[in-house]
Parts: C-alpha cells; structure tokens; sequence
C-alpha cells in the first residue's frame, strides 16, 4: 500500500469505530444527526468536495457528485446509518479497487523484469559498470554468471547456458560458446562470458519486446471499446431514471414522496459502472502480460480477443513446421559405397554456395582438397559439372540427367533429389529435406483439439515434398510451388471461404512474409528471437520456434474472453436486479451499496485469474 | 505524429474513459487512447500543431479529473 491508500485506510477505521458508536448513542433528532456527521465527514469530505469542484468543471455524472448526492440524500430522508456506510463501503471498494490494480501492474512488470540494470564493461583493466544505454555496437561486455545479459551480440569468450524462460517461456537452459548469438534479457548461468555488442540497446531485442508489451494496451479490444461506449451512457440513464421516479409515481399517484426519494437514491448508488470498466481492461491486460510470460507477445487486446475465433489457420512451410535447414536424409548410391558418392558430390558441389551444395558438403564432412578438382562449372537451375581425379562427375537434378543422356530414376523420399553420374554413367542419388520439427504433428492435432476447423499450408516447395509434410502432420490442405506473391493470392482466396465470425490466421517466421502476415486477420510470426521484421510484421509473436504455442495462445484468448464475459453478465445482471427491486422498493442502501462496491471486487479479482497462466500443459 | 505520455495518479478507470472521449474530440487529434492499466496515454495529432494540441489535452484532462497529472516533458 502507498502513502495515500495507507491514509484511506485510517480514515475508513476511524469512521467505522466512529459510526459504530454513533449507533451505540442513545441520542434523538439533531443529536443523532450531529453523531452520525462526525464519521460522515470523516469518510467523506474529499468526496464531496471533489463533487463541488468537479459540478464547478461542468461534470454532472461524476461518480463523486452521484455519491455524495446519494448519502446527502439518505440523510435528508433519515437514514443517517446507511448514508455514512454508504460513503464508508464506496471508500472501501475504492481502496480495494486501487490495491488490486496496483498489485496486478506490478505482478505484469515483474513477469517483464528483463530489462538490464547495467552493463559490465572493461576499462584500464578494471571491471566498471555502466548503463546499457552508453555501450556502443563492437564494445565488448562481461556477463558474469547470474547476470542479465544487457544487449544483444556474439559470444567471443567463454562458455555458459543462459536461462531464456523469461523470454520464451521455455525452461531448459541454453548452452553458449564461443560464436553464439545471445539476446538481451537472458539470464547467464554457469560461467563468465565475454560477449561483443552487435546492435545498441535501443534497438536490442529487450527493447523491443519491452516496448511492444508497453504499447499493447493502447490497441483496444472489441470488448473494451464496447463496455467504454455503454459506461457512457449507463451513468446518464440511471441518473435520469432516478430523477423521474423520485418524481412522476408520487405525482400521479399521489405516493409517499419520500419513499420514492429514497428508491431514487438507491439509484444513485449503482449508478457507477466502475466495475466493468476496471474489470475488462483489466482481464486483456492480464492475459497479454500472463502470454508474454509464456514466450507469446500479444500486440494488443484487439488480437488477442479475434484469436479466440480463430477458424482457418494457415502455415507457411519452411521455418515454421520445419526447421528451416537443409539436411541430407538418404543417400542411395548405384554400384559405389555411399562413402564414394557422398565424396564425389560434395567435391563436385563445393564451389557452389547453394544451401543444397552446403548441406551435402556438411553431410561430407570432411576437408575438401582442391588440388583434385581441375573444372568446376555450375549449370543454373540444373546443378553442377566438375572434374574431379579426372573423373567428369555431374551433380544435379533430372534435367541434367536428360541432358547428359544418363538414365536415372526417380527416388521415393520425400525431398530434393541430387543425381550424381561419373563419367556418362548413373552413381545413386542423394536426397536433401528439412527437417519437420519434433513438435509440428503434436501443434497441429492440438489445434484440431481447439476446434480449429481448416488447416493449411503454403510453400514453395515441389509437390511431392509439400504433400508429403502435409500429410505427414495431418493438415488438411497444401499448397505448392508458391512464389511468395501466391501466397497473398492463397490467403485472400482463404479469407473468402472462412464465415463471417472466423478469423484467419497465418503463420510464418517473418522472413519473407510480411505481405501475408499483414493480409491475413491475424499474423502470428514465430521464432522471433533477434528477427526484427517478424517483430514488425506480425500482430502476435511466438518468442521460439515452438509451433504448439499457437494452441496456447489460443487457449489464453478463450480463457480470457470467458472472464471478461463472466464479468459483463455478472455486474450487468447484478446491477440490473438491484434497479429493478430498487424502482419495486423491495432493495435497500445495503443492497445498493453491494451492486455498486461489491459487484467491483468480484469482477476485479475474476479478472484477476486472466493473469496466470498455466505452464503444464506444454 | 505520435506520442506516447505517462499519467500520474490516474485513480478512476471511468474519469479515463471520459479523458479519452473528450482528447479524442479535440480539433486536430486523429486519435488517442488513454489505458487505465498502464497508466499512459497514446496521442496522434497534427505534427505542426502537435505542441498546442498537448497544452490543449492537458487543460481538457485537468478539468476532468484534476487529481491526474499527464507528465509532459
């Protein structure tokens, strides 16, 4: 508790034993009065006099005035008791209401506690601490273990595994060595580690997902700008609701004025909507901060309410389902060992820089002696000719093979086949694929678990290898041999099957797909550690490369549309039957005070629980 | 153009809604967002009168809810 809430507390304190003793008082009329005025005043007066001043203002629905109008009211009409604990429980629910979200503001900034303190950094030999803001990129900094690491660079000494849950949500600890990339935010564990700066704090990735869940709550979800716009009318109708039943029933009925007066006060009590606008925001704000926890960075309410009806959601192949990395997965050589084949293309590939060149030369494995290779020659789009121990050995696809009059024949693995022939004659082949990741089967039945009910994926890639992922992973549909300007095509074709209610969402590593992440509703962009334009492109970004947090995300956008719907019922509902026993006469303060306060604490501590976020399920 | 400003003793979520209504009214703001949560305030107004339209916001606020400070550097 701050200083003023502190304040707040003593007073309602000194209000209650005072307003308990009143009761106690044996005294009659304008004595009772006068006891009663005490705790009154007491609890009160800031209210009533931000009241006057606020009326001076021109703001005639303030909470303040429709307040101190009510208790001012309940005195007038002799309920001197309920009058003061009207004004002590509203103080009281303000003071919980402001304890709960100072708590839940600080419970988010500590889920996003990564921002670096200082930087070590050497000068004249000693060690000196600076602000991570004065390095500059090419500095070399020292994380000693247990530090945070303050910016973003290359390790160049050392060895160490850094713990980068508070970034991804995941808890098994990195191992880094010497040319290892290390992010802003991590935690370093075991060793000391001398790191070179690659980029300045202001652009280091701790920056920028600081930044991004700092800005998240200035994009408003539907539910928000709903609640917003009926608070705006709310206060005004229930006002002048009560204005007319104090007036027109006793006028035409001839009733008891004060009875009606008293029911329009009642009125005046929930005529707040305090518990809708703090709970809804509230709950958004919870979920994006629990998400983000997660390794799953919400840009903003908006996205995180549309992901709840997600209904088609698409994929982009490479980098997302798969690793992104060409290995060789077959080798099936033609009368020579495997040995000899895998030797003879990776001599034949090694001037070429193509990542299918790289990944058969890794495969090789070993040290290439260019004094065997007398020619080398790359053939666009067909593959290469070289000249190796003076056999002419072709490496390449079938369009090579035809060319050179070599017969070969088609393998039955799923990927990219390399034919190799020496001297006019077939060797084997050699198939290269990437890898699908370990989890991508897993994501997918997830997501069918959620409901979800199209899935697709879009690549690049050759037929065969892209229906063979697909089905692989058991998503519904693929595309093939997409340039990326078909995949926006892909998407809107999409776009147009999904119901009005559903959304798309489409998923990619921000490489290359910008247009499609922006084009779909919404854009989900994986393994973002260090990748800026994902950052930039997408509207929810996953922290690493684990595509099962979609299912996540989208359970943490249910749950949190659950709360803040409980929530509108419940207050709504609460609310409503207070008012209609009220205009009845069948409610009381009591009652009233319960509508208005009590309906508040419930609803904030709901929403409270958007917040947590379970970490078993993964 | 596109500022963010910091809000102090920003106590009731509702006095939030209604600043944000009544920026949002102002001639020559495009948009603004005020978050209870955060406490911050998001303001898109006009570059060339984007001083004026602050001093202008801030005054606004104040008659609302003049327990609320926006921080203004």
């Amino acid at each position: 508790m701050n200083r003023k809430q502190k304040k707040t507390l003593i007073r309602i304190i000194v209000s209650g034993v005072l307003l308990i003793a009143a009761r106690l008082c044996p005294f009659e009329g304008w004595l009772s009065l006068a006891a009663y005025a005490v705790p009154y005043v007491v609890i009160g007066w800031d209210v009533l006099w931000k009241a006057a001043r606020n009326i001076a203002h021109g703001q005639v629905f303030d909470e303040n005035f429709l307040m101190s109008l009510a208790t001012v009211g309940a005195f007038a009409t002799g309920e001197y008791p309920e009058a003061v604990a009207v004004m002590l429980f509203y103080q009281i629910g303000e003071l919980f209401q402001s304890c709960a979200v100072g708590k839940s503001r600080k419970s988010i900034a500590a889920l996003m506690d990564i921002r670096p303190d200082y930087a070590n950094i050497e000068k004249d030999g000693q060690l000196v601490q600076v602000d991570p803001e004065e390095i500059a990129v090419g500095d070399t900094i020292v994380v000693k273990p247990g530090e945070k690491i303050p910016l973003d660079g290359i390790v160049i000494e050392g060895k160490s595994t850094i713990d980068t849950s508070a970034l991804t949500g995941e808890s098994v600890p990195r191992t880094v060595y010497e040319d290892s990339d290390v992010i802003s935010g991590c935690i370093n564990q075991s060793g000391l580690i001398k790191v070179r700066v690659t980029k300045p704090f202001g652009e280091s990735t701790v920056a920028k997902i600081l930044d991004l869940v700092e800005n998240a709550s200035s994009k408003k979800a539907k539910a928000e700008n709903f609640i917003a716009k009926f608070a705006r009318i709310y206060t005004p109708v229930v006002v002048i609701s009560a204005l007319l039943l104090a007036i027109v029933p006793p006028l035409v009925t001839g009733g008891d004025w004060w009875d009606w007066l008293h029911r329009a006060l009642i009125f005046l009590v929930i005529s707040c909507p305090c518990a809708l606008v703090i709970s809804v925001p509230l709950s958004f704000f919870g979920g994006i901060g629990g998400a983000s926890r997660s390794g799953i960075l919400v840009k903003g309410g908006n996205y995180l309410e549309a992901l709840a009806a997600a209904e088609i959601i698409v994929f982009d192949k490479t980098g997302t389902l798969t690793k992104g990395v060409f290995n060789v997965t077959a080798i099936h050589p033609d009368e020579i060992s495997e040995s000899r084949l895998i030797e003879l293309a990776a001599y034949a590939e090694s001037y070429s820089v193509h990542p299918i060149a790289k990944s058969i030369i890794e495969a090789y494995g070993m040290d290439i002696d260019n004094e065997r290779i007398s020619s080398s020659q790359e053939l666009s789009g067909k593959g290469v000719k070289a000249v190796i121990d003076g056999l002419e050995v072709c490496a390449g696809n079938d369009k090579l093979m035809d060319e050179i009059g070599v017969s070969w024949h088609p393998c039955h693995h799923i990927g990219t086949t390399v034919h190799v022939a020496v001297d006019g004659k077939y060797a084997g082949h050699i198939v290269i694929s990437d890898q699908v990741k370990e989890t991508s089967a897993q994501a997918i039945s997830d997501l069918k678990a959620r409901g979800i009910s199209k899935t697709v994926m879009l690549t690049g890639d050759a037929k065969e290898t892209g229906e063979g992922v697909a089905k692989q992973l058991g998503i519904d549909r693929a595309y093939t041999q997409l340039l990326p300007a078909d995949k926006v095509e892909k998407v809107e074709g999409l776009l147009s099957e999904k119901t009005p209610k559903g959304r798309l969402v489409f998923v990619g590593d921000g490489i290359n797909d910008a247009p499609v992440l922006s084009r779909a509703d919404i854009g989900i962009a994986m393994g973002a550690m260090g990748s800026d334009a994902a950052i930039e492109a997408a509207d929810i970004v996953l922290m690493d490369d684990d595509p099962r947090k979609i299912a996540k995300a989208i359970d943490i956008s249910r749950k949190t549309l659950r709360i803040v719907r409980q929530n509108i019922v419940f207050a709504l509902g609460v609310k409503l039957v207070v008012l209609l026993l009220g205009a009845l006469g069948m409610a009381n303060m009591w009652e009233a005070v319960f509508a208005d306060v009590g309906v508040s604490v419930i609803a904030i501590i709901n929403a409270m629980r958007a917040m947590r976020i379970s970490n078993d399920k993964q | 153009m596109k500022k963010v400003f910091k809000l102090e003793d920003l106590d009731c979520a509702n006095c939030a809604q209604k600043m944000e209504d009544a920026v949002k009214k102002l001639e020559g703001v495009e948009d603004c967002t005020i978050s209870f949560m955060s406490q911050k305030m998001t303001l898109t107004a006009a570059e060339d009168r984007f001083d004026e339209i602050v001093k202008k916001a801030v005054k606004l606020c104040r008659k609302i809810e003049p327990d609320c400070v926006i921080v203004v550097e």
